[in-house]
């Protein structure tokens, strides 16, 4: 029983060991203020962050929709928008491009219309990000909307207060924990994002080559700075993990 | 659910076990009939060799197996750039055939192959979608404002040689994206996402009519030569060598003729 679970402690530590041991810290400095490497890791924050308040903008809504209404389907609507957890985000990035593309069944209006071309630009990197990341957003709130206690909504009603205002007054503060987690969890996911992002938007200095794309590339010609980018991400991935983890202590009133 | 934990782990255990394996096993060491003109070779081979080479490899690999029955031969397409450091990091490869000398060089310098044979040559053309949105009618075009260019980037083969076409062109072009790898670029104009994308000769043929050529001037076009090796870590170099001689010979000539590379 201890030896397998040995097995999967080294199995999960032992990769980033590895990338701390080779670590080139003594030109850390050098590689990391490289022009190419901040314009990266620029675009990348600025892209999930971006990623991040569209999600927040449709998935808040989209979850309390999921959690508080009854209509026929409505499994069948959780499945559909929470696939891309799921999905290959390659594959997303193929579907994006065949829907959103220049020839794509809706980009080919938007290109007729408006002339707005999405590949190959950093909106296309938030779309993709957003797509991926988004899911992870809306699965937290909508489990933090079923567990919270509808009674207080239901009291904030009766004494007059809007539908609007109970949402804004009520029902946000109760589940804020869960969306700062849940938003937190997308910011990660979104500044993660590879396989959607190099479909559909291609790959391009200062407009759509984010850290991990950087990363992947950077591989081929120079691994020594792929593995400084890759360190840095790690970081920011502890980072994250360690403000979740005190989120989520604090969040549960059962503790 | 107690039981179903230490199942999962003993998975993983016997995952990471088989993975430790590698891949390319059976050694060679066909010994006896080996003295002949013709020694009998078995085992698998696993070939790296440049994107652009995957269909005529892919048929030079049939052809090789019908050969020499008792030989599988695995390919991993990729750029060179990408194989060459996968060489240099231990990856199991027999044999790679690499888009430019230069990522031979990083795997011969690196001790990986003790010498290799240029084979073929190929040269850049513009390949577009078969409607041509932009008509695109030479390299001049691709400078022009507005149009959406794809191109490899620059550490890849064909985007240092595109990249050689443009200073020959005296051009300054302002590509939307650099793809990790010229059937990348293909794909992305394939697609009709992009107006136009500077590939190889012989990728622009394979494509057949899911795009058009634009072929470049003698003039300004450039080219790049594809080396071939047996690796020195090869588990099965008898069957390595075999696979660079078939490359070299007639047969094998034949058919990267019949995909449009030329004599190196």
């Amino acid at each position: 029983m201890l030896a397998p679970a040995l097995v999967g402690v080294a199995f999960l530590v032992l990769p980033l060991v590895g990338l701390l041991l080779r670590t080139p810290w003594s030109s850390m400095a050098r590689i990391l203020v490289a022009a190419d490497v901040t314009q990266a890791l620029r675009l990348s924050l600025w892209t999930a962050s971006v990623a991040t308040v569209v999600s927040v903008l449709l998935g808040v809504p989209l979850a309390w929709l999921l959690a508080r209404s009854q209509f026929p389907g409505i499994a069948l609507l959780r499945a559909l928008v929470t696939l891309p957890l799921v999905l290959p985000p390659v594959v997303g990035g193929v579907a994006l491009l065949l829907a959103f593309g220049r020839k794509g069944f809706v980009g080919q209006y938007l290109d007729q219309w408006f002339g707005i071309t999405l590949p190959f630009s950093t909106a296309a990197v938030i779309i993709a990000e957003t797509f991926v990341a988004m899911p992870f957003l809306i699965v937290t709130v909508e489990g933090a909307l079923r567990s919270a206690d509808q009674g207080y909504d239901e009291a904030a009603a009766t004494l007059g207060a809007s539908r609007m205002t109970v949402f804004r007054r009520v029902t946000l503060p109760l589940i804020a924990p869960s969306l700062v987690a849940g938003g937190v969890l997308c910011w990660a996911r979104a500044l993660g994002e590879f396989g959607a992002t190099i479909a559909f938007a291609g790959n391009f200095p200062g407009r759509t080559q984010t850290m991990p794309l950087a990363v992947y590339l950077a591989l081929e010609s120079d691994p020594d700075a792929a593995i400084a980018l890759s360190v840095v991400l790690l970081v920011v991935s502890v980072i994250v993990l360690v403000g979740l983890r005190d989120r989520w202590l604090r969040a549960s009133p059962f503790r | 659910m107690r039981r179903t934990a230490p199942a999962f782990a003993l998975i993983a255990a016997a995952v990471l076990a088989l993975a430790a394996c590698g891949s390319s096993s059976t050694p060679a060491a066909t010994t006896g009939a080996g003295a002949s003109s013709a020694p009998s070779i078995t085992g698998t081979i696993t070939v790296f060799a440049a994107s652009s080479l995957k269909e005529a490899f892919t048929a030079i690999g049939q052809q090789f197996e019908a050969a020499h029955p008792g030989v599988k031969v695995v390919f991993n397409f990729a750029a060179s750039s990408d194989l060459a450091t996968q060489i240099t990091q231990g990856a199991p490869a027999d044999v790679f055939a690499s888009a430019s000398g230069k990522n031979m060089t990083q795997v011969t310098t690196a001790g990986y192959a003790a010498a290799s044979t240029p084979f073929v040559k190929n040269t850049m053309e513009i390949a577009a979608p078969p409607a041509n949105p932009f008509k695109v009618t030479g390299v001049a075009d691709l400078a022009k404002t507005g149009i959406k260019l794809a191109l490899c980037q620059p550490q890849v083969p064909c985007g240092s040689t595109a990249a050689a076409v443009f200073t020959n062109a005296k051009l300054t072009v302002h590509p939307v994206t650099l793809e990790a790898d010229v059937k990348s670029v293909l794909a992305k104009v394939e697609l009709g996402e992009a107006d136009a994308g500077v590939v190889y000769v012989t990728d622009v043929r394979a494509a057949g009519s899911k795009v058009v050529g634009i072929p470049i001037a003698d003039g300004v076009n450039a080219s790049t030569t594809y080396p071939i090796a047996a690796l020195t870590k090869s588990t099965n170099s008898a069957a390595a060598q075999a696979f660079v001689a078939y490359v070299l010979s007639a047969g094998g000539s034949t058919v990267l003729t019949a995909d449009g590379f030329a004599k190196p």
